[in-house]
């Protein structure tokens, strides 16, 4: 009988042993936006003089550093199946506490910092909070929190702050060299390690595990026993700290606290990660996805600019297009899979 | 046991539900009273409406007029919502529908032609219909849930916008044009008589034909809904470019004023003060039941909290502050789960002498 | 045994028909200490006097249930005879209102499922409760995944994973998406996963509704072999034949009470179906006499509609039939038999994927209940509040909605049409409160129900197909709906009538189709020869005798 039960096994297995190409189902979006990146860089490199450099590549992270950790955090919650609208406005909101604190109040940066991410976390964590224990949908509780951090930049301020402060400028300024003169900020860094750090904790940790688990499936999260409650409230507290951190960064890089900086910033963290192969359904993606969504997105920026003769506004008709290609196919892909199961 | 749910006798019943029917507007009504009444406060000739060269003048016709706009979105999100659906991409639509005519004015070569103004208007509200068409598509056709269907419009329509103005702003002189937003008929501004028009064009059609019942039944239990032979896919495209029809008109309405087009600003945050609008007017998130007057009040509240935070003299942006606390406590209302751990709880279980009479009933209601 | 609530040693516990009370355990046999150890052995898991309440609803009153090591027990009930509820309150997923819960003689309360997994209760359900997007070997140890530095230890996991499936003779790539296996498959990881928890307790819950024959055979094989391990089974199903053929001991509920505990051999599948189903039902006296004459007649003429090789993978294997103008056919089976499955398909709310559907003599497609509709078919589902009401819209409302959605949102009824059309069938049904206007989610469910026809009826159906119509609703409601049944069938409307009473059924149809395991096992015309033991008979045995 025991050879009976492996035979069978073996048996129901066989037919659906597509498994391994389900698993290259899921990672075909990856592998799309992969080749993008590489096609987009070969077609500029070959249309553009000066684009062909290993400098152009490393400005594409100097550039979008803010973005890749306001992204990273937008995985997380995309992931469980929720979404954050909030994060463009948290960037800003950190922008104009920083600015404000450090110009205005004289403040050390030392103090601001630690200050600001405890904010975003502690705002995510809130809203977090409200979404599972009213259930009410994350879109219209993030949407809340967007005016909310919006609004509270107005107060600070309706100006733009510049900052002159010398410590801040200058680890704003400050090149961080490697060998043949290339160089990157200290942004870079950190985001770098911000992926690093998301990637070891959504792969190699049980939360990480968990948050898949619950983008999966809600229900069969609870009833496996995993901490559904405190996982929600985390994924939108990391979402509120990214978008702190993503502030920060953006403070260094602008050298100024607005109100109006990182406008539609959520559309763009939210279509790195949906370009990056992450399903917006939740339960399936790579952090480390998000990073090439960022990157496509910082590509296609750089690529108009090269061109000079085309305007900035096609960045978003491009990014709007590309996100219809990657929602159409995830719609097919999981159709496909609701079929077959 | 069997009657748990009957009213205890019929009598109290009538009166009892058209009490329930005020209570639907009741609350959005009183908001909008006291904060109108809170406006008298600060300004004491706010309720003063003056007529000059025939047109009507005031802080309450100017609601009215910068209200105009939004109501119109709301009105199309409303239809939307009462599907369990969402439109984000109404603002990319009012800044696309507002250039398109703009542009087509702009360089013609009579802008107070009647014939110039009819066209580019028909040129907004026909590329509009195509938008709709593409949302209505991925949601009813494709099965892509609303929100992330819409976010690709939301997203590329500053693109489109933007591209159809150049990056520009585009002015235009043209009188024709400029009444849809900023003109006058008859005293009244005639974007108000637009608006007015519309509301109860689409209150009419939807009540006197059989659409609004049918919407509401598919918004409100899509499962039920099929099986009762209702065609969802037709209605939940239909409310998709009705919704991006009426931010067209939105679109015309707010760069006629202005007699310019901005691709980059007109619109921006409408579909969430539209969204706001709705939630404050009772039309739940959830679907199902829908109501256009809550809705009107619903955008008028929004109108009026933007001119008394105005006349405050704070900065105008701030009204965002406001906006979020009144969507969490409209939200928190309307959610079930909060209402649950309200303190008042008017069914706490029944009296233990209620045993298996009819039991069978009970458990499979217990089931589901 | 008056105060339930009381944690009570052990061994001086009554025995669990005891705490039946009155009413239920009316002579019924109970195999006290009958089974191979249950005199020796101190249950694992024992409950008595549980009691469960929801809002206006005793769901559970006075249950027991007593589980031993190394033994696979059953737990049979109709519809709503509480045995979710009862699973839910043993695994934590509901807390219980009254009554004690021993586990190993110790007196516990679970306040989540975590809780009662540490204490050796595990349950797999009739779906399939693991996540289909990561992998297998994390399905099984999510929650204590081996870690190291803190982090998850993935190829221990994976070896871990692999020697659980290995212990039970599964040859699975535990890397691999547990989505991309079959439903058998995730069904198995799922035990894998609750044994590996804890090994004490393991309650199946319908896991074999979906399975095919084979994959059935594989799953009971595992289950013995965690029986032969000294794990506690509490099995779940509707199949009979799988009751015999795996169970060693089973506990009937009915009503949410405990109808009794018996062992296996003291049960024939009549008797099983008898004690869940209940009642005396030797005689019947209100048996229409008239039905019977005329069931003759009535399938004498051109069928309105036939069925044949219709049929649904995996929800029910193709059957004929034929429906007749004024004929009442009862389709009788037990829950989960393919009873309404095989409704379904005729109103296009399910597919069919085999077989073929005429009406009137016309081959027709019945791909939506738009098509359906559109030849007169009308259907009530069973599930009132999923499937059928609009519990925010008014009577009137819901009324009219399918003549109104046949007709298209272009054409409405007009309101002086609406309000007649609504006051008739208020009147005619009598249903309350009178006013068209109230919300329909508050009325009670025999109002609903009678709603719910009313809007059908309209439609001025050839077919009527009605779901567990009288299902959860009072006395008198419940007369009124089958009279109406019988006034239709008079007036020449086919009805399709589904209902889990025998005796209703056989009462109003004119023919009685069985189902058994999803399949259409007999079709009977309902003349003195068919008593509901006879009916009964063929549901257990699956053969007319």
């Amino acid at each position: 009988m025991s050879t009976g039960i492996a035979n069978t096994a073996a048996r129901l297995t066989r037919p659906l042993s597509r498994g391994g190409s389900r698993r290259a189902g899921t990672r075909i979006p990856l592998i799309v936006t992969a080749v993008l990146l590489v096609a987009m860089f070969t077609v500029g490199s070959l249309r553009y003089d000066g684009f062909f450099s290993t400098q152009v590549v490393l400005n594409l992270l100097i550039d979008n550093a803010f973005l890749l950790v306001v992204a990273v955090g937008a995985t997380f919650v995309i992931l469980t199946g929720g979404i954050d609208l909030s994060v463009g406005s948290m960037v800003a909101l950190s922008t104009m506490i920083t600015a404000s604190l450090v110009e205005h109040q004289g403040w050390s940066l030392g103090a601001v910092i630690p200050l600001v991410l405890a904010i975003g976390a502690s705002g995510g964590a809130l809203m977090g909070w409200i979404i599972h224990t009213f259930e009410i949908q994350p879109f219209i509780v993030t949407l809340a929190g967007m005016f909310l951090a919006r609004g509270l930049c107005y107060t600070i301020s309706t100006e733009s702050i510049t900052i002159d402060d010398p410590t801040t400028v200058s680890i704003a300024q400050a090149r961080l060299y490697g060998s043949g003169g290339l160089f990157v900020s200290v942004s870079v860094i950190i985001a770098l390690v911000v992926l690093l750090i998301a990637f070891v904790v959504l792969h190699h940790t049980r939360f990480g595990r968990g948050v898949y688990a619950l983008g999966g499936n809600e229900t069969s999260a609870r009833l496996m026993g995993l901490p559904v409650g405190s996982t929600k409230v985390a994924v939108y507290a990391i979402s509120g700290l990214c978008s702190a951190l993503g502030g920060v960064l953006m403070t260094f890089y602008m050298l100024s606290g607005y109100a109006l900086h990182a406008m539609g910033m959520e559309l763009d963290a939210i279509a790195a990660t949906v370009i990056g192969g992450t399903l917006l359904t939740g339960g399936s993606g790579f952090v480390l996805g998000t990073a090439l969504g960022v990157l496509v997105l910082g590509m296609i920026q750089t690529v108009i600019n090269f061109q000079g003769t085309l305007s900035s506004w096609w960045t978003r008709i491009v990014i709007g297009g590309l996100l219809l290609v990657f929602i159409v196919l995830q719609r097919l892909m999981t159709g496909r899979r609701a079929e077959t199961d | 046991m069997t009657n748990r749910l009957d009213p205890p006798a019929g009598t109290a019943r009538g009166p009892m539900l058209k009490r329930l029917a005020g209570h639907r507007l009741l609350w959005p009504s009183l908001v909008l009273i006291a904060l109108l009444l809170g406006n008298l406060a600060f300004t004491h000739d706010f309720f003063a409406v003056r007529i000059r060269d025939g047109h009507l003048y005031g802080s309450l016709i100017d609601i009215l007029q910068y209200g105009a706009p939004l109501t119109l979105v709301a009105l199309g999100m409303t239809m939307v919502i009462a599907t369990r659906g969402i439109d984000l991409s109404v603002g990319s639509t009012v800044a696309i529908a507002g250039a398109l005519a703009c542009e087509h004015i702009a360089t013609s070569s009579d802008p107070d032609g009647a014939g110039t103004v009819l066209t580019a208007v028909a040129v907004a509200l026909g590329v509009a219909v195509v938008l709709g068409l593409c949302n209505g598509l991925l949601v009813a056709r494709l099965g892509v849930q609303p929100i992330v269907a819409t976010l690709i419009l939301m997203v590329a329509g500053r693109g489109v916008a933007q591209l159809i103005t150049d990056g520009q702003i585009i002015t235009v002189t043209s009188d024709k044009y400029h009444m849809i937003g900023g003109g006058h008929w008859l005293t009244f501004p005639f974007a108000v008589l637009l608006a007015a028009a519309l509301v109860a064009l689409t209150a009419l059609v939807t009540r006197r034909s059989a659409l609004g019942l049918l919407i509401e039944s598919v918004g409100g239990n899509p499962a039920a809904g099929r099986l009762a032979g209702i065609r969802a896919a037709g209605l939940l495209t239909l409310v998709y470019v009705f919704s991006a029809l009426c931010a067209a008109v939105a679109g015309l309405m707010i760069s006629s004023n202005v007699n310019a087009a901005d691709g980059n600003n007109a619109g921006l945050w409408i579909e969430l003060d539209a969204i706001l609008a709705v939630v404050i007017g009772g039309t739940a998130l959830t679907g199902g039941r829908f109501s256009l007057g809550g809705t009107v009040l619903g955008a008028m509240i929004i109108q009026t909290l933007s001119t008394t935070v105005y006349t405050l003299g704070v900065p105008p942006e701030t009204t965002l502050v406001f906006k979020a606390f009144v969507v969490i406590a409209v939200c928190l209302v309307q959610s079930p789960a909060f209402r649950a751990r309200m303190p008042r709880r008017r069914k706490t279980g029944h009296p233990r002498s209620d045993t298996t009479a009819g039991a069978a009933g009970r458990q499979q209601e217990a089931r589901a | 045994m008056t105060t339930p609530s009381t944690p009570a040693d052990p061994a001086g516990t009554a025995p669990a028909g005891a705490a039946a009370g009155a009413g239920a355990d009316q002579g019924a046999g109970r195999g006290t200490g009958a089974g191979p150890d249950t005199g020796t052995r101190q249950p694992v898991l024992e409950a008595t006097g549980i009691r469960k309440q929801f809002p206006g609803v005793l769901a559970l009153d006075q249950v027991a249930l007593r589980l031993y090591p190394g033994e696979v027990h059953a737990l049979m009930g109709e519809n709503g005879a509480g045995k979710s509820t009862l699973i839910k309150v043993l695994t934590g997923v509901h807390p219980a209102d009254d009554g004690t819960l021993l586990v190993d003689g110790a007196p516990r309360s679970f306040a989540d499922p975590l809780q009662a997994q540490q204490a050796g209760i595990s349950t797999v359900y009739q779906e399939v409760n693991l996540c289909p997007n990561i992998s297998v070997a994390e399905n099984i140890l999510i929650g204590r995944e081996p870690r190291r530095f803190g982090l998850v230890h993935w190829s221990a996991l994976k070896r871990r994973a692999a020697e659980l499936l290995t212990e039970l003779d599964l040859d699975l790539d535990v890397s691999t998406p547990l989505g991309s296996h079959s439903l058998a498959v995730q069904q198995l990881v799922a035990i894998v996963r609750a044994v590996d928890l804890s090994a004490k307790v393991l309650v199946l819950d319908e896991p074999t509704s979906s399975l095919d024959r084979e994959e059935v055979a594989q799953l009971f094989t595992l289950v013995r072999r965690l029986r032969d391990r000294g794990v506690a089974i509490l099995f779940v199903t509707h199949f009979l034949d799988q009751v015999f053929e795996l169970c060693d001991r089973v506990t009937i509920l009915r009503n949410g009470r405990l109808e009794g505990e018996y062992p296996i051999g003291e049960l024939t599948p009549v008797t099983l179906v008898q004690r869940m189903i209940g009642g005396e039902l030797a005689t019947l006296d209100e048996l229409s006499e008239k039905a019977q004459e005329e069931a003759a007649e009535r399938v004498a003429g051109e069928p309105f509609l036939t069925a044949r090789e219709l049929g649904r993978a995996g929800s029910v294997e193709p059957y004929d039939l034929d429906v007749h103008a004024g004929e009442v056919i009862g389709l009788a089976g037990l829950l989960g038999s393919g009873r309404t499955e095989a409704a379904r398909l005729l109103f296009g709310a399910d597919t069919a994927d085999s077989g073929r559907v005429t009406v009137e003599g016309r081959t027709v497609s019945l791909r939506t209940p738009r098509h359906a509709i559109a030849r007169k078919i009308a259907f009530c589902s069973e599930n009132r509040k999923a499937e059928g009401i609009f519990g925010e819209l008014t009577i009137r409302e819901n009324i009219i909605l399918a003549l109104q959605a046949a007709r298209g949102w272009t054409r409405p009824l007009s309101r002086t049409k609406q309000d007649a059309l609504t006051r008739r069938w208020i009147e005619a049904l009598d249903i309350r409160p009178a006013d068209p206007e109230a919300q329909l989610r508050n009325l009670s469910g025999g109002n609903q129900q009678k709603v719910l026809l009313a809007r059908w009826l309209l439609t001025e159906p050839r077919l009527l197909i009605l779901d567990e119509p009288t299902r959860g609703i009072d006395v008198g409601a419940k007369a009124e709906i089958q009279k109406l049944v019988a006034r239709l069938a008079a007036d020449g409307t086919a009805v399709l009538f589904i209902s889990a009473e025998l005796e209703e059924v056989l009462r109003l149809s004119h023919r009685v189709a069985v189902l058994r395991d999803h399949r259409m096992v007999a079709t009977l015309v309902n003349d003195d020869g068919v008593t509901p033991d006879r009916i009964l008979a063929t549901i257990a045995t699956g053969a007319d005798s």
